[in-house]
């Protein structure tokens, strides 16, 4: 028997692949208060399947083009204050998403299975989306690694940054096209509603834990991969959604590893 | 230590800055040699921080003109730099990140600021006069030519600023680049200052700090001078100002002769 016959090898490869590069990014994210901006570029995916839907192009495709566009929109505000952009970070959010949906609703003749949008289909994933995922992973993992240092100071200071010499403007355009990159293909797995979490969750039950930036985005991955076999375990096993399920399981470890701080700090002597 | 045939390696002429109807920087020039020390003082909200923001090219004056000397590495230690509590970080790491940062030179400079035994302590877990230090030795990690002190004493006691003010002098006869430094402090400044710029939106006056050391009272009651040191690392600084700056912000000058202290 084909090793490609297994039905749930393409939903695995593609979560454990999300997982894997999610968990720097998702660091990023953690690190640089952007988790706000991570759920927008989601929501505003929606539009992105709207539009797909619409002129009837292929729909992945649709999706990486809806979110690096608003990606592209949004860039400016990330050198705001922080209020006015969460205000109307907000507003794009939630507009974009109730624009996407009264449009498709509108859309006549065209069936979407809006819940697997918003919630994720995981089941649903096909070997072709599995091969989008692994080059955009590859892309992702390749870039980041190429720019570590210089994104880690950008992080940790745009201003001394640039005094360094640092192309600030450019490394954040590119961490953010790459996060619109993966936040798009992942929607198909965890669902418009669940991105950020997946972003997000890792990175933070990864933080107690960690004593470098290295290290963070390691545990991080490793949470990730984690939570997607537990959670697609339980998905089969208990019949519930899958998208959910990995972020209930990746919540659990985030809970595990505030035990274990509270652990260490116990022992350790005030 | 600063002579008149030292080479200009920064200098400034007739900045204009205005931000939001409000004249920051107003015709500002000056001029920095090699080895020399300015300290740039003046009230909150004066233009300082804006005026060194420009000086090294993170923002753009409306008019004037900033000449650098072409290849000057300049070593900047911030006024503040908070990091985010959710990014694990060592000293190490974090200098390590500085341009020009290998790990002989790290551990040198940390060892020269006596902070070698934080190396591998979390940023997250520093003193106020600690991250001080990390901040100064990733300043000097590059080998400045200029080295640029963002009110380096801020927050610091004034142990720890009478050492700060012995330990820059050395660092510059060590390295022979020029400081410039910012400070809040308007009456006591670092002696070994070659010149004191008064800044209020335009230069309110400058010059040489009163070579008179402070009162001996002074140095009773913050502790002894460092070690070695012969003079006292702080100066009093008299200020010969001819207007006024009003508190809706216009100018109003005074007759010749009747000076404001």
């Amino acid at each position: 028997m084909n090793l490609f016959d297994y039905w749930w090898l393409m939903p695995l490869m593609a979560g454990v692949l999300l997982a894997l590069v999610a968990g720097p990014l998702g660091s990023f994210v953690v690190w640089r208060r952007m988790a706000f901006f991570g759920d927008t570029l989601a929501h505003g995916a929606l539009l992105g399947i709207t539009f797909g839907v619409l002129t009837d192009i292929n729909l992945t495709l649709a999706l990486v083009l809806g979110s690096v566009l608003l990606a592209l929109l949004l860039l400016p505000l990330q050198n705001r204050s922080r209020l006015s952009s969460d205000t109307l970070l907000g507003i794009v959010s939630h507009s974009t998403l109730a624009i996407g949906l009264v449009t498709l609703s509108l859309a006549q003749g065209i069936r979407v299975d809006l819940m697997g949008y918003l919630f994720g289909d995981l089941l649903a994933v096909e070997r072709i989306d599995v091969l989008w995922i692994l080059l955009a992973a590859i892309l992702i993992a390749v870039l980041l690694f190429w720019q570590w240092r210089a994104l880690l100071a950008i992080t940790v200071s745009q201003e001394l940054a640039a005094i360094d010499g640092h192309p600030v403007q450019r490394l954040n355009l590119m961490l953010i096209l790459l996060l619109a990159l993966l936040v798009a293909l992942a929607m198909k797995v965890v669902g418009i509603l669940l991105v950020s979490a997946l972003l997000i969750i890792p990175p933070a039950a990864a933080r107690s834990l960690a004593r470098t930036p290295e290290q963070m985005v390691f545990l991080a991955s490793a949470t990730g991969v984690i939570s997607v076999l537990l959670g697609l375990w339980a998905s089969f096993r208990f019949d519930t959604p899958a998208g959910p399920s990995v972020v209930v399981a990746a919540t659990a470890l985030f809970a595990f590893s505030l035990v274990l701080q509270s652990l260490r700090d116990a022992r350790r002597p005030a | 230590m600063s002579s008149a045939s030292a080479a200009t390696i920064l200098s400034a002429s007739q900045l204009q800055l205005v931000r939001q109807h409000k004249t920051v920087l107003n015709d500002i020039s000056l001029n920095l040699k090699a080895g020399q020390i300015i300290t740039l003082i003046g009230p909150n909200g004066c233009g300082k921080s804006t005026l060194i923001k420009v000086l090294l090219g993170l923002e753009t004056a409306d008019s004037g003109k900033v000449t650098r000397r072409p290849g000057l590495r300049i070593g900047y230690m911030p006024q503040r730099l908070s990091l985010d509590q959710r990014m694990p970080l060592t000293v190490t790491g974090f200098l390590q990140l500085a341009r020009g940062a290998s790990n002989e030179r790290i551990s040198y400079w940390l060892d020269r600021l006596s902070i070698g035994a934080l190396a591998q302590q979390s940023v997250h877990d520093l003193s106020g006069g600690e991250w001080q230090r990390v901040l100064l030795a990733r300043a000097l990690l590059i080998k400045p030519d200029l080295l640029v002190l963002d009110e380096p004493v801020q927050g610091v006691d004034v142990q720890g600023q009478l050492e700060l003010y012995s330990l820059i002098p050395q660092l510059r006869d060590e390295l022979g680049c020029a400081v410039l430094m910012v400070s809040h402090d308007l009456h006591l400044v670092m002696a070994a200052t070659d010149e004191v710029i008064c800044l209020n939106g335009h230069v309110c006056c400058s010059g040489h700090p009163d070579t008179v050391s402070i009162d001996p009272a002074y140095i009773r009651l913050f502790g002894a001078r460092p070690q070695g040191q012969q003079q006292a690392p702080i100066a009093h600084y008299t200020h010969h100002h001819d207007h006024q700056h009003c508190a809706d912000g216009h100018v109003e000058h005074h007759a010749p002769g009747k000076e404001i202290l």
